[in-house]
Order: structure tokens, then sequence, then C-alpha cells
């Protein structure tokens, strides 16, 4: 990539574009919006360089908003169209932007095979868990019991967990940030667009018309300390009100200790490790109760982050081989193959 | 039309004008590469040719069985040949399925080899003759000539020493074949020869029983008493030049190429893997050393997903399909109407509906290619007629969508694009270049950006993201007039839907009006064609014509916009009849646009026209 920083250094508004904002009072998409803006000037690439690709729905209309290069483009398909993009000019600083209905969803075959080819790009999913552009229907992502439009006796269906899901399909990076925690996400996002190759980032947004409050127990004072754990590379996972808890791993359990009553020291903790693909599967799974029914806090932070060979530099790879090997072929020589005949 | 001579051997020369071979066999007998390797020799050899492989849906049906023949056809000249025939001279059946599928439409008086070993009981029983008959036994045969050939034993006897196992040895047996029909076509099979040792190169062991099969043929049909007849089909004179043979598919895949060559741009393609269109992707996908960047992308919608991103940022960007994957490409076909971004779509046609017959040709996805996309979208739309035709159509593609900004839809099909002929191919320097309009500073008043400001052509400017100062975003809603803008403004969307469908048509005012290719410019009859059914069409209005009928023949290439002068070419002709392989679909759109009261002939079974049945259509309508 092209890091060539542009002369007089840009600042937030400079990313920002003439549209008018459209979303509604209170969306958390306004601080995703605000941090993206925030974090873009320190990033090292030239403004001409960023590409917004997105699907449909709130979301989705955050490229309007970006005064960069963007598509605003069809239901699910903002990772496929972004395949493309990238794989024709890897040049470009490539930025997804869904939602769960859209990436999960519509969109979930492209969502999957992103992951697997991984590609050089940044893929942020807004996760509200509703769908908000089509008036409150249950979403991918909404719990089971959901009682929407669409599920007046409550859903009946099980949530995908975007973390594991990732996970499962390949992924060589899983964040996961939250609107309401300006200063995570923006080093989230930092941390995202730093690694090669393709970032998911996964950003709990509060949509307060149809799913208001959906995630406050992982944001507001008198909960987030219990309920969300904070993830940094190399440190032991510790939550709770006054730091008193600590995650612990029995064989493949985790189990929950109480660090000062039972004075344990911190390198007994586990320590996380975001190459290690087997405990990102296990943190992964801090979502529902899977662990012999005990509730552990939802992780934040980089959940998995270990480069492997990224697509696009394999095809260039290839076309490079092919033509130190065998040097390009003229036109007139493809025009005629290999077997020939005259006619006098 | 053919003169008989005696060679020193006693043997009878019967020189013709053009013959047709059909090879038939199970499909793991490997009739399509016997087929392949007769038709390249006929080429070489200076015969214009045409070819039709047929084959079924199955990769291995159970061998022996109806379902499980796999044909290919050759129709071969000294004169223009234009379909792979209406009916064979000479059918090589390899087993009793093959015979039985194939002999309806063998001439009277033309010549079965049978591979007897194909033959017994069990073969019969496979093929539903009745219990204890043989056609090879009976008098059902009596008006062919019947040549019944040991064609598996005389492949063993010959690789009894060769140290192969039976099953490699059973696999050379289409060589043999082979070899004798060179024989009885007095055709070298020194070509086949190269070939085998270019393919077998690392199998020596191989390539030596192939040739020695190959071989033997040859000396099976000069020492055997039984075939005292060869038949002699003279060089063709074509137009003088350099040939090759071309499929329809490998056309189009080096048509694309040569088109990113004649406009500067790298050449993208997305696409799925779907029958008949896969050869497009598999040709290009060889083309590394071109740059040429191929996607096998998750599915269909993600092929045109990333044909649209590729395009976006300024590349010469395919997507590939056939008619199930193109009803999936249609929301993203409306994007880039929307986006207007030059974007080629190839769909090479099978028949349909749903899963269809997807190894079967069928040209009804005309109206899917015209109207298949929600809201008015109008794209451009246009047609290959022939194997070599598809590689100026896909040339013609990329021109059409890079210097209009538009997407574009090329219909091939899967007669045309896996028949073959040969190509007197142009040199580089004969193409013409493709202008690219990349924007590189604002279009606007006082430095401002207008991404939808148009040309006289009505194309708006390529904005490549990656230029400096021309940030801005476009996408699927409704754009404002040359701003570009989300607008949902009712007076603006009426305004850009008509500025959209005006756009395709100014496309009209670069293409070449419309003219007879056969026949005279007023007159009677106008056979009105589209597509693959060209070579059936030409040939039949020539015999016509050359019968003393007023009918003439004009052939679309472009199908959206029409040529300019259409309407009054249409209206030159006492009646307009249109061939079609589907229901009437190029009638529909002729007749509603132009009122006139077209006469269809439709033809759907999988299957091209005969020159047979055209001639009658013509003839009943001019009596």
């Amino acid at each position: 990539m092209d890091t060539t920083v542009t002369e007089n250094k840009l600042t937030a508004k400079d990313y920002s574009s003439s549209q008018e904002v459209k979303w509604c009072p209170g969306c958390g998409d306004y601080s995703i919006l605000k941090q993206v803006q925030t974090v873009f000037p320190d990033l090292g690439v030239p403004k001409e360089k960023f590409v917004f690709i997105s699907g449909i729905g709130c979301s989705s209309r955050f490229t309007y908003y970006m005064d960069t290069f963007g598509m605003h483009s069809i239901h699910g398909r903002a990772a496929a169209i972004a395949s493309g993009v990238k794989a024709a000019n890897p040049d470009l600083s490539v930025w997804v932007i869904s939602g769960d209905g859209d990436a999960f969803s519509i969109g979930g075959n492209h969502f999957i095979h992103a992951m697997r080819k991984n590609f050089n790009l940044n893929y942020l999913v807004f996760n509200n868990q509703i769908y908000s552009l089509t008036k409150g229907q249950y979403s991918p992502t909404s719990e089971r019991g959901k009682v929407t439009k669409t599920s007046p006796l409550g859903s009946v269906e099980e949530p995908f967990n975007p973390s594991e899901l990732a996970l499962g399909a390949n992924a060589s990076f899983v964040a996961r940030s939250l609107d309401r925690d300006p200063k995570h996400m923006q080093a989230v996002l930092k941390r995202a667009h730093a690694f090669k190759g393709t970032s998911f980032v996964e950003v709990y947004q509060n949509c307060p018309v149809f799913n208001d409050e959906a995630f406050f127990a992982f944001s507001e004072k008198d909960t987030k300390k219990e309920q969300a754990i904070y993830l940094e590379h190399g440190k032991p996972l510790i939550f709770g009100n006054n730091d008193e808890k600590g995650i612990m791993l029995d064989g493949l359990m985790p189990r929950i200790v109480d660090i000062k009553a039972n004075n344990i020291p911190h390198d007994h903790l586990w320590i996380h490790d975001e190459q290690d693909k087997t405990k990102a599967n296990l943190i992964s799974r801090f979502f529902n109760n899977e662990f012999d029914g005990v509730v552990f806090p939802r992780p934040f932070g980089v959940i998995y982050a270990k480069e492997r060979p990224v697509y696009e530099e394999g095809m260039t790879h290839q076309i490079e081989q092919a033509q130190k090997l065998k040097g390009k072929q003229s036109l007139d020589s493809i025009l005629s193959g290999d077997k020939t005949w005259e006619i006098k | 039309m053919s003169t008989e001579t005696s060679s020193p051997l006693q043997k009878k020369v019967i020189e013709s004008e053009s013959a047709v071979v059909r090879f038939a066999g199970d499909s793991g007998d490997g009739m399509q590469l016997t087929g392949m390797q007769f038709t390249d020799t006929a080429a070489l050899l200076g015969n214009d040719l045409s070819t039709f492989p047929d084959y079924p849906a199955e990769i291995r049906a159970p061998i022996g069985t109806i379902a499980g023949v796999s044909g290919f056809q050759v129709h071969f000249g000294s004169k223009e040949i234009f379909t792979p025939g209406d009916n064979y001279d000479v059918l090589v059946a390899m087993n009793a399925a093959a015979l039985k599928v194939d002999l309806p439409r063998l001439k009277k008086g033309g010549v079965i080899i049978a591979n007897i070993a194909g033959f017994d009981k069990k073969n019969l029983n496979l093929a539903k003759y009745p219990e204890g008959a043989s056609p090879l036994d009976d008098s059902s045969l009596d008006e062919y000539t019947v040549h019944k050939v040991d064609v598996t034993k005389h492949t063993k006897d010959c690789l009894a020493a060769s140290g192969l196992g039976m099953k490699e040895i059973e696999r050379s047996k289409n060589m043999f074949v082979l070899g004798l029909l060179f024989w009885m076509f007095d055709k070298s099979p020194d070509s086949t020869i190269a070939f085998i040792k270019e393919k077998f190169g690392k199998k020596p062991e191989i390539a030596d029983a192939n040739i020695k099969t190959l071989q033997a043929g040859w000396d099976y049909g000069d020492n055997t008493e039984i075939f005292n007849t060869r038949y002699v089909v003279n060089a063709a004179k074509l137009p003088s030049g350099t040939y090759r043979s071309i499929t329809g598919n490998h056309a189009t895949a080096i048509g694309l190429i040569a088109a990113a060559e004649k406009s500067g741009l790298p050449l993208f393609l997305g696409s799925y893997p779907i029958t008949p269109a896969t050869d497009i992707l598999h040709e290009l996908a060889k083309y590394k050393t071109n740059a040429v960047k191929t996607f096998q992308a998750e599915d269909e919608i993600a092929g045109i997903c990333s044909a649209i991103g590729a395009a976006y940022v300024g590349n010469l960007a395919v997507t590939t399909t056939s008619g199930p994957g193109m009803a999936l490409k249609t929301e993203a076909a409306g994007l880039s109407t929307m986006l207007e971004i030059p974007l080629v779509i190839v769909n090479v046609q099978r028949g349909g509906p749903s899963t269809g017959l997807p190894t079967k040709t069928e040209q009804a996805d005309l109206l899917m290619a015209m109207y298949g996309r929600h809201g008015e979208a109008p794209v451009a739309v246009i047609a290959a007629s022939s194997p070599s035709d598809c590689f100026s159509m896909a040339f013609e593609a990329c021109r059409i969508a890079v210097e209009h900004m538009t997407p574009v839809i090329l219909l091939t099909d899967g007669y045309i694009a896996n028949g073959s002929e040969p190509w007197l191919f142009p040199k580089a320097a004969d193409l013409k270049d493709i202008k690219v309009n990349f924007l590189d500073k604002p279009n606007g008043a006082e430095g401002t950006l207008l991404p939808y400001k148009r040309d006289e052509k009505l194309a708006r400017p390529w904005i490549v993201p990656g230029t400096k100062g021309l940030e801005h975003r476009i996408g699927g809603l409704e754009k404002q007039h040359e701003t570009g803008n989300v607008s949902h403004d009712p007076m603006n969307h009426e305004k850009m839907v008509a500025i959209r469908a005006e756009k395709i048509q100014k496309i009209a005012d670069t293409l070449p009006l419309a003219k007879a290719e056969s026949g005279k410019d007023k007159g009677k009859l106008l056979v009105l064609g589209w597509g693959s059914t060209y070579g059936a069409i030409k040939t039949a209005a020539r015999e016509c014509i050359s019968e003393g009928y007023d009918v003439s023949h004009v052939h679309l290439r472009h199908l959206n916009p029409f040529p300019k002068n259409l309407e009054e070419v249409l209206k030159s002709y006492d009646k307009v009849l249109i061939p079609e392989m589907n229901c009437g679909q190029l009638l529909q759109l002729i007749r509603g646009k132009f009122l006139i009261p077209a006469i269809g002939l439709s033809k759907v079974q999988g299957l091209p026209f005969t020159t047979t049945e055209l001639k009658e259509k013509i003839v009943e309508l001019l009596k």
C-alpha cells in the first residue's frame, strides 16, 4: 500500500462529506462515523485511496457521509463488490460497511467467503440485532424469543454469534467494539487497518427506535464491569466491579474465579493470546450460557489476529510468476493460437 | 456433385463437395476428442467446416445406455460451410445405444461403422432393442452400407504386447476409429500424431499405444477388402489468408483479451462455473502472462458483483454465465445500470427454464436480456452469430460498454459456444482502438465535480477511486442529474429514466446499418435472424435463392438498440419470417416496435435448426 502522507495533515472534518446525515437522533451510527473520521487522518493513507463499499440498510448509508470514494450498493453484496475492487486495485484502502441483516442474512454467503478468501480489507458490521431500515423485524443476531412485527409471539430462531461465525469461516482478524466506547472503537479501527488481511470488526450499535438499550449491559456504568471483559494481548482476563474476577482455563473449560478471595496471581489466569485460534474460539463463545450454564462476560477488543496469505497478493504473485517464466504474449500470437494454416 | 475413380488398389474413390461425419459412442468412449481431432485435421487440410458437439448432461451416465450417448458431428467441405449439416453421410456407432439415438438422421445409403463389441447382448438390452434382435443381424439396416468392425478386439490385439493394462488398452479404441476415418477420407494422421505426442509427453508408453492404434485403424481400412471406397473432400476455396480453428467460447475469451489490449485496460473476469459458459473462464485463466485476472466467485451474484467492483476501479470487467446464472445476476445488473459503469455480461444461453437442458442449446434469454431487471433499466444487448463471430461480438461488447459507459449483455449459446469453425483471424493492428474516458480533474463550474455530467453520447465520465480530488459517492439510489447525489425528486427520476434510455438508443449512431447478406434489398420474403441460427438461415436462403425463390436474409447482431434503418428494411419486403430457437421472442420485439405482422418459426428442442426445416418454411411462405 502507498503510505505517502499528504503534506498538510488532514483532520476529521476533511472526511466529512457535504451530504446531510439522515440517521435517527441518538443512533449509534453517529458515533461510528465520528470514530472513523477521527482515526482516518492518522492512518497514513492518501484520502483519495480510501474506498467505502456498503450494502443496504441504515448502516450502509455510511458511505454517503464520508468524503472519500464510495459505493452504496445492494443488499448483502458489499463484500462481493469489495473483492472485485481489491483484486483489481490492491493499492486502495477498502472498507466494507454492513449491518447484521446485510452481512449475516442476505449476505451470509459473501460474508463467510470474504473471511475465507482474506483480501486485505476492513469489514465493519454494525450489529443492532434488529432490521431497522425495514422498521423492526428480527435479524439473524436477534435473541431467541425476540418479539417483533414478524415474530409477534417471539422469534423461534437461534441467533448467529458473529465472532464464532467469522472464526468458523477462517477469519484472520476478529474484533468487537461498541458505539458507546469511542476510545475503544478508535483503537480497534486502527488495529483493523494495520492488520494485513480481512479485518472483521463487529460493532455493537444501539438502535434507539427499534431495539433501544440492547447492549446497554455492556456499555453502561452500573453493569459493564460485570458483564463485559476487555481483551488485551498478553494481559490476563480480568473483570468485575473491583477487578476481582478472573478467568482461568481448566483444560479447555473456562472457569470464573475470585482472584482476591483466593489470592490468585495474575500469571495463573488465562493470558489473552490473539494468535491462539483455539483460545479465540473459546473466547468467541462467551456469548450465551455456553459453559456449564455459567454466564461469562461478553468480550470486547481483538479476539483473534493472525496474518496469513492475502488473496490479492497470491493473485498478483501468480501473474508476476507467469510473466517472468513465459513473458507477455503478443496479441497477434494469441489471435493466431498454436495451429494455423494458409489458404492461398 | 461427386465423381468416382479407381485407385491402383482397386478401391473406388468418390470425390465429394462436402461430407458429414457423426462420431457417437458412450460418454466414456472419447468421441468428443476423436471428433475434434478429425476436425482439426480437416481444417488443417483446408476444408471449410462446422462442428456440433452434442453430449449428455451427466458426466458419466451408466455405460451403454441411451442417456449416455455422446456425439460429435462435423460437416466439412470444399465449399463454404455454415452448419454442421442436417443429416450425416457417415455414422460411427461405438455401441448399440449410439446407433439407436443417431440412426434417424443418417442419410439413406449412408455408411455405418459399427463397433460390434458394443452390440453384444448386454449393450443391445441397454439400448432397448427387442430381446434376441440385433440391428446388425436383421434387415433393418438394408438401406445403408454397414461395416461391422470389432474395434475393441483390434485395439486389444494391436496393444497386446504393449504392457498396458486392459483399461488403458480399451481407452485407446477411439484412436482405431479415428485412424480408420482418416483412411476413409484420405486425410493424413500426422497432426493427430503430433497432438498425441504433446498430450502424453510425460507418458511415452500411452503416447506410443495411441499412435500405434491410430496407425492400426488406418491400415485396417487400407488392407481390408470390405472397405472398397474412399472419399475425397478437397480443400475449400476460401478467402486467402491464415486460418485457425476456433470454438465460440474460446473466441469470446480472446475477443475480451483483444479488447483489453485495444483499450489499454486490465482485464478482470468475475465468474462462477456453469455449463456451457465455463470454458470462457477456463480459457481466460490461462492468460496470467497477460495480467488477466480471473476470479472464481462464491456464486453468480458474487461473480457479477466482483466485476462491478473491478469496473468501478477502472478495469475492463466481465462476468460470464448461462441462463440460471443470469437470473441470479439481475439485481446487480440493475445496480450497474444505475452506476453507469462499463460492464460486459456474457450469457451463453442453454435450454431452460430453470436447470432445463444444461448441455443443449436454445436462444430463449433474449427477452430476459432486454427486460430482465426491475425498474426501467435498459442495457445494450448484442448477439454472436457463429463461433468466430463470438470474437467480434465480445470485442464489440467491450467497445460499447467502455465508450458508452453502460452494461452490455452479449448473448451466445451452447451451439456456437462449443461448435467450431475455421477462422480467418485478424491481425492485432487491424483491430480498432477502444477509447477510454477517465476523468482526472473536476468537470463542473468552479472546480466542482459532476460525476453524472454527460457527453454527446450521454455517457458520464469514468472516475476511478484513487484519483486525487475527485472523491465522491455513487450507488443504486436514484441520482440527481449531473451531481449524482441521491435524489427522490419525482421529476428528476423521470428525467433520469429517460436519459438512461436515450443513452442506450444513442449507441445506434455508431452501429452499421442493417443490410441483406443474401438476396435483394427489396422483395417478397425477408428472413430476419439473430444469434446462432445464422448458419442454417444463410444456407437455407442461399439454396432457395439458387432455386429461384425471392428471399433475402438479414441477420441482427445488435438487438438493443436495433440498427437505425431496421424499420425501413423490414418494410421493404412483403413478408418477414423470424426463425428462433424459442417461442418467438425477437418476433414479439419486432411486432411490438414496428407494428408489422412478422411471422415466427419456433424450434424449442434444444437443437439447432436444420437447413431443411427453414427451406420448407420459406417455400411455404412463397407459394
